[in-house]
């Protein structure tokens, strides 16, 4: 009988679609793993509800689970219980050498137009604050545009939800 | 109809039409930054829609896309707002700034409801929904002054929340949008 333990270490081969350097549990969005005899639940949560991914990964985990011989039962879970403090520090990391700078911390108060303006955000090639929104909206919903004066390199930001 | 479902519908099809609406901008807004903009955002709005739907087809007992595509036009719940077709940039940014303040107090109340599960939907939309505030906000800063702006704001403020009956222009969005759906059986393998 496959374990929890099989499937945590099954999942985190699976990868983000739209940033394969990242796997599903690197990204946090795995919430439980829980077997009863053949069946294997998996509880996720979508980063963004328009994330085209969203069914990607769904399936993608289904698939892992049956390969090791478990009968799959992935439940995406609407509620806010995500958010990008869920990312692991390696992915983190992975995020920031492939290019993406890793979201900020979520604090009490929404995020501001005047901080995303300022120059807090560093750039991930560099590492230079000298940085300079140039849209909020990016690639996938998930992502900012901003550009490093310092090596004057575009960049993505992830956004902190 | 149940009143969760209701309710759940009415935001759902604000939701869908609205990103249906924006989305017509994909390729051809002023420029390349606000053609990113208004496609992210649009993709977002519709991604709302679809939890809604799932949530409230659960409770009607069917399923979200037969919710979305196929009700008839009349059955939408959704306000005049969201339905008009805007190719001015000005009306576009006005509905955008009226609708972003209309959702963010409706989410503010849905938030603290008793019913979990759609107080805990509407705390997760609403934490993306900040990213629709700040750019509109944004937008709404920089044509502050500007009177073909101001003239959109009064046009489109009574519209905000007038959901007795329907514009023509929902019956073409709706033909449109359902163009595909309705020229395959359900259940169609791509």
């Amino acid at each position: 009988m496959v374990t929890e333990a099989e499937v945590w270490k099954a999942l985190a081969e699976v990868a983000d679609p739209e940033i394969p350097v990242i796997s599903v549990v690197d990204l946090g969005v795995v919430r439980d793993v829980r077997i009863e005899q053949e069946r294997v639940h998996v509880e996720f949560t979508p980063t963004f509800l328009g994330c085209p991914a969203l069914a990607v990964m769904r399936d993608a985990m289904a698939e892992k689970v049956r390969e090791l011989g478990g009968e799959p039962e992935v439940e995406v879970v609407l509620d806010d219980s995500w958010s990008t403090d869920k990312i692991t520090p390696q992915g983190r990391e992975k995020l920031r050498a492939a290019g993406f700078a890793p979201p900020t911390p979520r604090e009490a108060e929404a995020p501001k137009l005047v901080q995303l303006q300022s120059n807090g955000f560093r750039c991930p090639y560099c590492g230079s604050r000298d940085t300079a929104l140039e849209n909020i909206f990016g690639p996938t919903p998930c992502r900012s545009l901003r550009y490093c004066r310092e090596c004057r390199q575009p960049f993505e930001q992830f956004k902190t939800i | 109809m149940k009143e969760r479902a209701q309710l759940l519908l009415e935001i759902a099809d604000d939701e869908l039409i609205l990103g249906w609406r924006d989305s017509e901008w994909t390729g051809i807004a002023p420029f390349l930054e606000e053609d990113v903009a208004f496609s992210s955002i649009a993709q977002n709005e519709v991604g709302h829609a679809r939890a809604l739907y799932e949530l409230a087809a659960r409770d009607l007992g069917t399923t979200a896309d037969e919710l979305a595509f196929d009700r008839k036009p009349e059955e939408y719940r959704c306000s005049e707002l969201v339905e008009l077709r805007l190719p001015e940039w000005e009306r576009t940014i006005a509905r955008h700034v009226l609708y972003e303040q209309a959702d963010a107090e409706r989410l503010a109340r849905l938030k603290t409801s008793d019913d979990a599960e759609l107080a805990g939907l509407a705390a997760k939309i609403d934490r993306e929904e900040v990213y629709h505030r700040l750019h509109a906000e944004m937008w709404a800063e920089r044509l502050q002054a500007e009177p073909r702006f101001i003239a959109a704001l009064d046009e489109l403020r009574p519209l905000v929340d007038r959901r007795k009956g329907h514009s023509p222009e929902l019956a073409e969005l709706w033909d449109e949008m359902t163009s595909v759906r309705r020229s395959q059986p359900a259940g169609t393998k791509w």
